[in-house]
């Protein structure tokens, strides 16, 4: 009698996952082809054998724990039956012999459109003297100009700090991150660190874009521009420039220093955050220990054509490899997200719900969140909360 | 780089007088003053120049009152000091900008004579016209002190209340070159390019000094903070150099950081770290982090320390808006004061005001209103005074 009622229970549930799958199959084909436009809702075309429809997506596990979340959130995929085909790639730049060429990399994401990345470990050294690191050529390579963080207490989330909610909107491309050194005479090392008006102005398009889409209030764009007056003075006009045609829109300055002050101490006031390269990395760092720590921020790079998705605050963490104790949630934040953007909007909330619920349960908390539980606990726990409502 | 050619390098600088005393009272055997210290009390080391010998008798000091509440924490800071009966004779300057010779608006001449003779000061805080042909004030002293080092100690106290009460962190910053060298060019229409200059005898004359600080402080650990996974080679150098000074250095652990684990680890256990050592800009946004974990600039002493001579401070802005009201709060002048005290190895003087103003704060009954009390600049004054006698219950 119960197998029954659970044959008949899972019957019913596959029906509705069904209907998701419809709806996701639907909005892609428009998207793909524009002669596919009808989708038939049969059980014919949902078959995971067929490739039509589905979405196709980079991997790239990363260094330290990120292979372990990745594998997390391959495992909810798999659970949940979410039509997405992964692409991976295994691409780090410790171990170089073993990792995938740039191109092929960069061609996967440039084909997919999507990409869902670990982090990549960035030595403080290159064998070859060489400036870039691999994550700066791949943003370069595929012009990832604008990082983007939210920032947002999560429930049940044991932190200092409450309802913390802001999003964070970062250059990568310039700035202190160009990579151009020298060593003029022997011990003295000048370092370039490079703005352009084209690059500010279309970061700040980007941070008021971003905050009409979410309906936020204000923008404030945080500088050093008393101190470097010509680099960040540029930087600074630019979203001046850009916050006037944006009246709705309040816009604040705030110098860097003064920034993380107030990140720390009343974290509250900010709203959605606009920095050039390297403040953005610090400000990302703070807002996310704020909330619980690199384990629980999700982001995102953008550029005009593709996303990837990775996390917010980057840590190899590199203690806790192989020892299933690393914190997935950013991760699968991150593929839910990942969900959202490829229109796949039921299975995005499907996750974010299963997330929430853990999280609010409070049960299964890994190390990071002053529980006891392992990663693998923590990815059977959403799987397990999975549920189509 | 060979540790030889740093040596050599390094020669010249070591013959000056500031590292020769250095290293002399790292000597063993000259650190007999060491019974005075208290563990962990957040000092500059006292061998620097213009401090030891000038240990007896009246001491002459530079006082820059400064703008706006600057005048009014200034003779708050005076009143403890000369009730405290500490033996410092104060030589008040005007920093105003004045037309200098060359047109240019800088600090009057009779300012830097003072600050020459004396080689110490204190100072409140500075306001700098906005506008062309004004140079920071602040960056001028600086220049003028030589002052290389920024020691920032930042401590939770017993009575502010704020999220974090496990701080006890001193941040030294790199003061003279970096992201701060002010090179900066145009190159074509809309691409700015600024320098970020990092030398080797500026990195290695900071992690000197960080390290003496660690020692003589009885800290235990030093961790440069840096980002050489970006820049392979300015922070590169800088975090050598730190490394070749922490092998000087064997009691002392030594770590190395990233900036951005450094923020993200700060504020969720600042218990981590101990002594921080950074280039300027860097330091600038740690110091300022450090300072809103323990609950602002308003209660933050800071130190610049020079081949020339000191420079204490408070960090905090000239506060216009509240200026002569005597509604300031002069606890950061005061524990600057106080740090400039154990620079001049004035101990007891120095443990009684901080043990009196801890106090003050503690009880919190005339706290001002930026403590969340509704006592005057006077008032907390008067508190202080009348407890700088009293032994500790």
């Amino acid at each position: 009698m119960s197998l029954l009622t659970r044959n008949v229970c899972r019957a019913l549930m596959q029906g509705t996952y069904m209907t998701h799958m419809g709806k996701g199959v639907h909005t892609t084909s428009v998207n793909a082809d524009k002669n596919v436009c009808y989708a038939p809702h049969s059980i014919s075309t949902l078959q995971s054998s067929s490739t039509e429809g589905r979405i196709k997506c980079t991997l790239i596990p990363g260094d330290g724990v990120g292979p372990e979340l990745v594998y997390s959130v391959q495992e909810v995929f798999k659970a949940a039956d979410i039509p997405v085909d992964f692409e991976s790639f295994f691409f780090s730049e410790v171990n170089p012999t073993l990792s995938a060429p740039l191109e092929d990399v960069v061609n996967s994401i440039a084909r997919n459109k999507c990409c869902i990345k670990g982090i990549l470990a960035t030595p403080d050294f290159s064998h070859t003297g060489e400036l870039q690191t691999l994550n700066m050529k791949l943003r370069n390579a595929l012009d990832l100009y604008a990082n983007v963080v939210h920032v947002k207490s999560l429930p049940n989330v044991k932190s200092r700090h409450r309802d913390v909610d802001c999003i964070i909107i970062r250059e990568q491309t310039e700035g202190e991150y160009s990579a151009l050194e020298h060593e003029s005479v022997p011990g003295v090392v000048e370092c370039l660190k490079i703005i352009t008006a084209a690059k500010s102005e279309r970061i700040a398009k980007f941070a008021f874009d971003y905050a009409v889409k979410m309906g936020r209030k204000k923008v404030t764009a945080v500088h050093k521009a008393n101190i470097m007056k010509l680099g960040d003075g540029l930087f600074l006009r630019s979203c001046e420039e850009m916050a006037k045609l944006y009246p709705r829109l309040q816009f604040e300055k705030m110098i860097v220093d003064n920034c993380s002050m107030q990140m720390v101490s009343n974290p509250n006031q900010f709203d959605v955050m606009v920095t050039p390269n390297l403040y953005g990395n610090i400000v990302d760092n703070l807002a996310s220990g704020l909330v619980g720590g690199a384990g629980v921020v999700a982001g995102a790079s953008y550029s005009a054509e593709c996303a990837v998705f990775e996390q917010g605050a980057r840590h190899i963490f590199s203690g806790a490899v192989g020892k299933n104790i690393a914190n997935p949630t950013a991760m699968l934040l991150c593929s839910a997200n990942l969900l959202a953007h490829v229109n796949l909007h039921p299975y995005s909330r499907m996750i974010k719900n299963a997330i929430n619920k853990v999280l609010t349960d409070g049960k299964v908390r890994t190390k990071d969140l002053g529980g006891q539980s392992t990663t693998k606990d923590f990815t059977n726990a959403v799987i397990h909360c999975l549920t189509t409502s | 780089m060979s540790r030889n050619y740093i040596k050599v390098l390094l020669n010249p600088f070591r013959e000056s007088k500031v590292l020769g005393s250095l290293l002399k009272w790292l000597e063993p055997g000259a650190s007999n003053s060491s019974g005075v210290h208290k563990g962990g009390n957040d000092e500059v080391p006292v061998s620097r120049s213009g401090a030891a010998q000038y240990s007896s008798g009246v001491r002459k000091v530079t006082l820059i009152p400064g703008h706006g509440i600057g005048p009014e924490i200034t003779v708050a800071v005076q009143k403890i000091f000369e009730a405290a009966k500490v033996p410092i004779e104060w030589d008040e300057v005007d920093v105003t900008a004045v037309r200098g010779p060359d047109g240019k608006m800088g600090i009057p001449q009779k300012a830097i004579d003072s600050v020459n003779a004396n080689k110490i000061g204190l100072k409140g805080p500075l306001m700098t016209p906005v506008g062309k042909g004004y140079r920071s004030l602040n960056l001028a002293l600086r220049k003028e002190f030589d002052l290389y080092a920024n020691v920032r100690p930042c401590k939770s106290m017993e009575g502010i209340k704020t999220l974090y009460d496990n701080v006890d962190v001193v941040t030294i910053r790199e003061n003279t070159e970096g992201e701060y060298s002010g090179i900066e060019h145009e190159i074509v229409d809309g691409v700015v390019q600024s320098i970020k200059l990092i030398t080797e005898e500026a990195s290695m004359r900071v992690a000197e000094f960080a390290f003496v600080f660690a020692k003589e402080n009885k800290r235990k650990k030093v961790t440069a903070v840096h980002k050489a996974n970006i820049m392979r080679m300015s922070d590169g150098l800088f975090l050598r150099c730190c490394r070749d000074v922490a092998t000087k250095y064997p009691d002392i652990k030594f770590e190395e950081r990233y900036l951005d684990t450094v923020c993200l680890n700060m504020v969720q256990d600042p218990a981590k770290f101990d002594v921080l050592v950074m280039p300027n800009l860097y330091g600038d946004i740690m110091s300022d982090l450090c300072s809103g974990l323990v609950g602002g600039l308003g209660l933050t002493p800071s130190g610049n320390i020079g081949k020339n001579g000191a420079l204490f401070e408070s960090v905090h802005g000239t506060a216009p808006a509240i200026a002569g009201k005597d509604l300031a709060n002069p606890t950061a002048l005061l524990l600057s004061g106080v740090m400039m005290l154990r620079h001049l190895n004035l101990h007891n003087e120095a443990e009684k005001i901080q043990r009196a103003c801890f106090r003050v704060l503690r009880e919190g009954r005339v706290l001002t209103p930026d403590l969340g009390g509704n006592g005057t600049c006077s008032g907390f004054t008067a508190e202080i005074i009348k407890y700088l006698d009293e032994p500790e219950q």
